[in-house]
């Protein structure tokens, strides 16, 4: 055998043995899997990635949505059929609802199908009859029956919850906080036509018209004797004489200090009734336009707005607005028109600014006053709808139609109080003299009006970012210019990484130095600190003057390019001397203190934690950033075209601002654009350094609060799923979609100059 | 002349000056505040002396006596110090710390130097530090021991510093029991609560399985009184005795020792004194934990956690992150898309921090822990164990806010390894598989390292995603314990950061708490610069390691 045999038998041998395939398929496997593994395992880290942006719509999305209604029961009402159905209420489990009738009946019965769970029958003297009913504050749960004779019968409905075999068992009651007995009201046996009632477990107002032009108004308040256990019970009335044609409907808010009367004309009378014994009419308005009729009057949840539907289907929303001489005159706020038939009834949501209308089409409508928005308009009905009620949760509805059919949906309509206009635009709060914009999220109250603009909250960070910019940009590129294109390479490697490690720097120590040593610093030192601004660049060009007056023995010992070492003495002393000089000249000019001066003399209210703060912080923050980007892209400009333009005569300056710099402005462009999406998004230095108050104000003296703030106070004491929470996630998107474009910017011009670079 | 300027300008040197002068600007700036963070941070621990010293607010009022250690001073304009008394168009005043909370309710005052009279610094000058109330500054009169007032002894310092080392002795003891001991009886309590829930829950409450827990419950109450009745018989040692001192003012009073950590006289103290002195503070500072609402004492638990969480988001974050670079650069087919991933994670890298937090806290917290909770801790609901911030949902968060960085460190390593080593390996028959992992791999691990420490560095920095997702201002256990499974994930967690944020600015005392807030923040830095400039220096000596092979 040759050689080359001996070879070939011995590797075809191995090659071929069951070991070597063996092993050959085992690596091919090995191979398949890493492939396999490596694609899986990347694609989800990416997804993962991408999922962030996906998770934050997912929670922002349902904000936006309509409500949706759901079809539960349909009966015929329970008890009196042949009785009139004058008032619907529901308890908070919306398990059982009450059904109030004309003749006198209050039947308690469930709501998914009708079936009577208790009667009860009012102890009313035979031949009189409910001739009107009003029901009060709905914590509460105050309700009052106008009767034939004059008198009214004050009740209120409760629910006692418990659980025998841990199963809700609710227990539905009347009880009478005044007594069984009717209230005679207006003294001559007039019947009650129009009603209105509020109680607060201490006072009860009535407030009563009959067929003369005349309110009668009644006041009871309970005051427990100091001695005894005995509930003494004060009583002040007094009768409001009227010249309206004819009063529609009365409605008294919860406070029980004042009364709108609307009548058949179209008008609004408003009363202050603070004082029981003396209403004053405050103003009278007419309320709807042309030959429309007021069909509706209710009152918004906390009882500030009041509602007004008419024939038309137009639903208007009005409450008094205070002026500059402190007179509060009513006023519309904003209208909804959407129905077409005739609102039949208005049920405002218990705890929302939200309420529920139906008209005489058949149609329901869903509504959110300060949002503007109509969440639901639905055809529930053939016939006319004339009675309803919503769940205290908002979460149901009850509805009549005039068949004498109940309907019970159940609502899903969670966010009503979103709208684009809402959040973004400018919005007639209750008790406010204008459209504003407010970031209010939440307060002690149940009843409060939530306020989520995110445009003070937008401008906050914008402010600070302007202001971080103004700070950074100057010095950040100046000193990449310097230090990329002029620096010695020695000093240049020392230089460098000090700058573009203060990038990794905390942040949440940049704030904390911020307003614990910069705030009180700058305060102290404001005539210092802009005496600063002026003294430290004239230093550098001072120096820079008397350098060139120096022998030239004496310049050629500092090596070029070292010229940052020498300026470092300088502004050092060019800094301490403009602080020396901060107090001599505040004496002289500003009486000794500035911040006062301001705020006597300028009208400039002056916080300690201020934009100005803020500034020079973030400024720091981002200073590496861009110090660090640009300096890249000046440095990585061909040297062929610096040598070319040097050669050709030009000095280092003229070849610095007309080769180098527009050759790298798409590198600096982007350097800046990425500075900008850090200092849009930085939060723990906002959180700091500022007062943290949602005002719109370019002043520089004056605080913000920016939207990452915002969130990162906010966020962790709001409840799961809430509008709150939703919105604080709508603030993150806002950012999260902002800083992206940002740098999407900045990514793909820089793409581009690398191609160039490597072109040139 | 005039030509001689306009020359100068011509050439265009000024210009290049002011160019110089931003960069001396900045780099003023970064040293300056280092070095702000270092002066305050480590003059905390020094033992200033004691000063005494007669004070009038205004010329014409009754001197009293003060004694403290002077903080600060400055020199501020007549009108903004108030119009104070004493004449002079600027007042210059001084920040004493004269301590004694519990007597005056304020432990700092500003004071006018005008009005210091007399001042001294006597050797006898005592500082106790306590437990509760902060420092107390006064003079030792007599130390009350097993029932003997001892006073006017020449040894009487020497007993005093004796005793307090021997309660501090038990003291440690105590808190051992009380922490280690009645915890982990606490925590087995706990357990068996929830085991006992489960049985119920699963239907399975057999008296036979409820017997063995009851059994066991009893063990552990037999076990918790014994302990019990040794601390009483300990704190009965504790409480008895006392020391009793003379404040400036001349008051009497009354410490007892089992609220004293250290006394020392600093006036009297030399130089390697009070060098040891400030060495003893120091490593209490690191590894002591906080008293009094975080302002004193050391932060040793948010040490701790930092370093906890860090490390269980790194091993999250680099399998995570290099898996997807590998693919990135070496399996995906190079086109528009992965073009576009790219840009993407890089954008990442840049979106901010806070809104990390918020997915974390909707989707891991909420989404994730809340599922985990109902399908396998039913039974300590509605307590969520994972549905609510902790430890893991901090890390998982942080690994997500970091995975970029290390995406893009991998990255550029992959694409420094020279074609030639990869051709090579093929060339020999190495799979692609094998070739990854014998020559490509390997050679990137620098690179790889670098990627994890800048997403270390910048996770131990990160405070407001944390805000969100389980950093506490006081845990009351740390992450990791003697009770099993020994590391709780589920836990809440203190962080350096966050501790700089609340002590700083939700602390009742911010005066207090101040230098101390100084001092975290210097821990901070130096831990983060450290591993900046190793990230750096790797990354330097990886570029020449490359430049040589690809010379060869």
């Amino acid at each position: 055998m040759d050689k080359n045999e001996i070879i070939t038998d011995v590797l075809s041998h191995d090659f071929n043995s069951k070991s070597a395939r063996y092993y050959r398929k085992w690596r091919h496997i090995k191979d398949a899997a890493t492939r396999y593994l490596m694609a899986f395992g990347g694609i989800s880290v990416i997804m993962a990635i991408v999922l962030i942006a996906f998770y934050l719509l997912y929670v922002v999305i349902p904000m936006f949505k309509s409500a949706a209604i759901e079809s539960i029961a349909t009966y015929a009402v329970p008890g009196a059929a042949n009785a009139k159905t004058l008032l619907y209420a529901m308890e908070e489990q919306r398990e059982v609802a009450l059904r109030i009738s004309d003749q006198g009946q209050a039947v308690f019965f469930s709501t998914n199908n009708g079936e009577m769970r208790k009667t009860v029958n009012f102890n009313i003297p035979d031949g009189v009859v409910v001739t009107a009913i009003a029901a009060g504050d709905q914590t509460e749960k105050v309700i009052g029956l106008g009767l034939s004779d004059g008198s009214v019968l004050l009740f209120q409905h409760t629910y006692d919850v418990s659980y025998p075999n841990d199963v809700r068992l609710i227990t539905p009651n009347i009880i009478f906080p005044y007594g069984e007995a009717p209230i005679q009201i207006n003294g001559i046996g007039e019947p009650v036509t129009e009603l209105s009632v509020q109680y607060d477990g201490e006072r009860a107002t009535l407030v009563a018209h009959g067929n003369h032009a005349a309110i009668n108004l009644v006041s009871f308040v309970k005051e427990e004797s100091m001695l005894s256990d005995d509930v003494e019970i004060t009583r002040e009335k007094s009768v409001i004489l009227i010249e309206m044609e004819k009063i529609i409907d009365l409605r008294l808010d919860i406070e029980q200090r004042e009364l709108y009367v609307a009548d058949t004309p179209g008008n609004i009378y408003y009363y202050n009734v603070s004082k029981k014994t003396a209403p004053r009419l405050m103003q009278k308005v007419r309320a709807v336009a042309g030959n429309a009729e007021i069909t509706a009057l209710e009152f918004l949840a906390g009882g500030i707005s009041i509602l007004v539907g008419d024939t038309n289907g137009r639903i208007a929303q009005w409450f008094p607005v205070r002026d500059d001489d402190n007179n509060y005159t009513l006023q519309k706020i904003r209208t909804f028109d959407k129905q077409k038939a005739p609102i039949t009834a208005i049920a405002a949501e218990h705890a929302r600014k939200g309420f529920a209308a139906i008209d005489a089409s058949g149609q329901m409508g869903l509504y959110h006053t300060t949002a503007h928005r109509t969440v639901l308009l639905e055809k529930i009905d053939g016939h006319a709808l004339n009675t309803i009620s919503i769940a205290p949760r908002a979460n149901a509805v009850l509805v009549e139609n005039d068949k004498g059919q109940i309907q019970f949906w159940y609502v899903h309509n969670e966010h009503p109080e979103i709208s684009w206009q809402s959040v973004w635009g400018k919005v007639w709060y209750e008790s406010r003299g204008q459209p504003e914009y407010v970031w209010q999220s939440s307060s002690a109250s149940s009843d409060f009006e939530p306020k989520f603009s995110l445009t003070p909250l937008a401008y906050g960070t914008f402010k600070a970012a302007f202001y971080a910019m103004l700070f950074a940009v100057p010095l950040a590129i100046l000193g990449a210019m310097y230090t990329a294109y002029f620096m010695a390479p020695k000093m240049r490697q020392v230089v460098k990484p000090t700058i573009e490690i203060m990038e990794a720097l905390p942040t949440v120590i940049l704030g904390f130095l911020a307003g614990l040593w910069l705030a009180p610093f700058v305060e102290l030192h404001l005539p210092g600190v802009f005496i600063m601004m002026f003294f430290v660049p004239f230093g550098i060009l001072l120096a820079a003057a008397i350098w060139d007056f120096f022998p030239d023995n004496i310049k050629h010992k500092l090596p070029a390019g070292w010229e940052a070492a020498l300026l470092i003495p300088v502004v050092i002393i060019a800094a301490a001397l403009s602080i020396k000089l901060s107090q001599p000249v505040e004496n002289l000019l500003f009486a000794g203190n500035l911040p006062l001066w301001l705020s006597q003399e300028m009208g400039i209210t002056y916080d300690q934690r201020n934009s100005m703060v803020v500034g020079l912080a973030m400024g720091f923050a981002v200073i590496p950033t861009i110090f660090s980007i640009s300096e890249d892209a000046i440095y990585g400009v061909p040297k062929h075209l610096t040598t070319g333009s040097l050669a050709l005569g030009a000095t280092a300056w003229q070849t610095m601002v007309r080769v180098v710099l527009l050759t790298a402005s798409p590198g600096i462009f982007s350097a800046v654009m990425i500075g900008l999406g850090r200092a849009v998004g930085e939060t723990m230095i906002v959180v700091m350094a500022t007062g943290n108050t949602a005002i719109m104000d370019m002043s520089i003296f004056e605080g913000f609060r920016a939207l990452s703030a915002n969130i990162a106070v906010e966020m962790p004491e709001t409840e799961v799923d809430s509008t709150h929470y939703r919105i604080l996630f709508l603030g993150a998107f806002v950012l999260f979609v902002v800083t992206f474009f940002f740098n999407t910017i900045a990514e793909v011009v820089r793409q581009r100059l690398r191609t160039k670079y490597s072109s040139l | 002349m005039q030509s001689k300027i306009k020359n100068w300008l011509d050439s265009g040197a000024p210009f290049v000056w002011l160019n110089a002068g931003a960069v001396s600007v900045s780099v003023v700036m970064v040293v300056g505040l280092i070095a702000l963070i270092a002066v305050r941070g480590l003059g905390h621990f020094w033992p200033s002396d004691i000063a005494v010293f007669d004070y009038a607010f205004a010329p014409d009022s009754e001197s009293s006596q003060l004694m403290g250690e002077f903080i600060d001073e400055e020199t501020v304009l007549r009108a903004r110090a108030g119009n104070p008394a004493y004449a002079g168009a600027t007042i210059k005043r001084h920040l004493l710390k004269t301590g004694n909370r519990d007597i005056s309710g304020l432990d700092f005052s500003w004071i006018l130097d005008a009005g210091i009279k007399h001042k001294t610094y006597p050797d006898d000058a005592m500082v106790v530090e306590r437990r509760e109330w902060g420092n107390f500054y006064g003079f030792l009169n007599s130390v009350q021991l097993d029932g003997h007032n001892l006073q006017n002894n020449a040894t009487l310092w020497a007993t005093l510093e004796q005793a307090i080392t021997q309660n501090n002795a038990v003291f440690d003891e105590i808190r051992y029991i009380e922490k280690n001991l009645i915890g982990g009886i606490n925590y087995k309590m706990e357990k068996l609560r929830l085991k006992e829930r489960e049985l119920v829950l699963k239907e399975e409450n057999t008296p036979v399985n409820l017997q063995a827990l009851i059994a066991q419950r009893e063990a552990l109450q037999l076990a918790y009184n014994s302990h019990t009745a040794t601390l009483e018989t300990l704190y009965a040692t504790l409480n008895s005795a006392s020391l009793t001192a003379t404040t400036a003012d001349g008051q009497a009073v009354s410490i007892a020792l089992s609220k004293v950590i250290r006394v020392y006289r600093p006036n009297a103290m030399s130089l390697p004194d009070k060098v040891l002195f400030y060495f003893e503070k120091f490593w209490e500072f690191l590894t002591d934990d906080p008293r009094e609402a975080n302002t004193e004492g050391g932060i040793f638990p948010a040490i701790f956690g930092t370093v906890l969480m860090v490390i269980i988001m790194a091993v999250i974050v680099t399998p995570f992150g290099v898996i997807a670079a590998v693919y990135l650069r070496e399996y995906a087919t190079q086109n528009l898309i992965t073009r576009l991933i790219r840009i993407a994670v890089n954008n990442l890298a840049g979106v901010p921090s806070v809104v990390y937090g918020v997915f974390g806290l909707g989707f891991f917290v909420y989404f994730l822990g809340g599922s985990i909770d109902q399908l396998f801790f039913p039974e300590s609901l509605p307590a969520p164990k994972f549905g609510t911030p902790g430890l893991l949902w901090a890390s998982l968060t942080l690994a997500i806010l970091t995975v970029p960085v290390v995406i893009v460190a991998t990255e550029e390593g992959l694409s420094r390894v020279p074609r030639a080593i990869r051709e090579g390996s093929l060339a020999l028959g190495a799979t692609k598989a094998e070739t990854l992992w014998r020559t490509v791999l390997p050679m990137t691990t620098p690179a790889m390292i670098t990627g994890l420490i800048l997403a270390v560095a910048r996770a131990a920095g990160e405070v407001a995603p944390l805000m969100l997702v389980g950093v506490v201002k006081l845990a009351p256990s740390l992450g990791v314990d003697g009770n099993a499974p020994f590391l709780h994930l589920d836990r809440k967690f203190m962080h350096l950061g966050f501790h700089i944020y609340d002590v700083g600015f939700q602390s009742p005392n911010v005066e207090a708490a101040q230098p101390l807030v100084y001092a975290t923040a210097l821990l901070l830095v130096v831990l983060i610069i450290i591993l900046n400039l190793t990230a750096i220096r790797i990354r330097n000596s990886l570029r020449e390691k490359y430049r040589a092979a690809e010379q060869t």
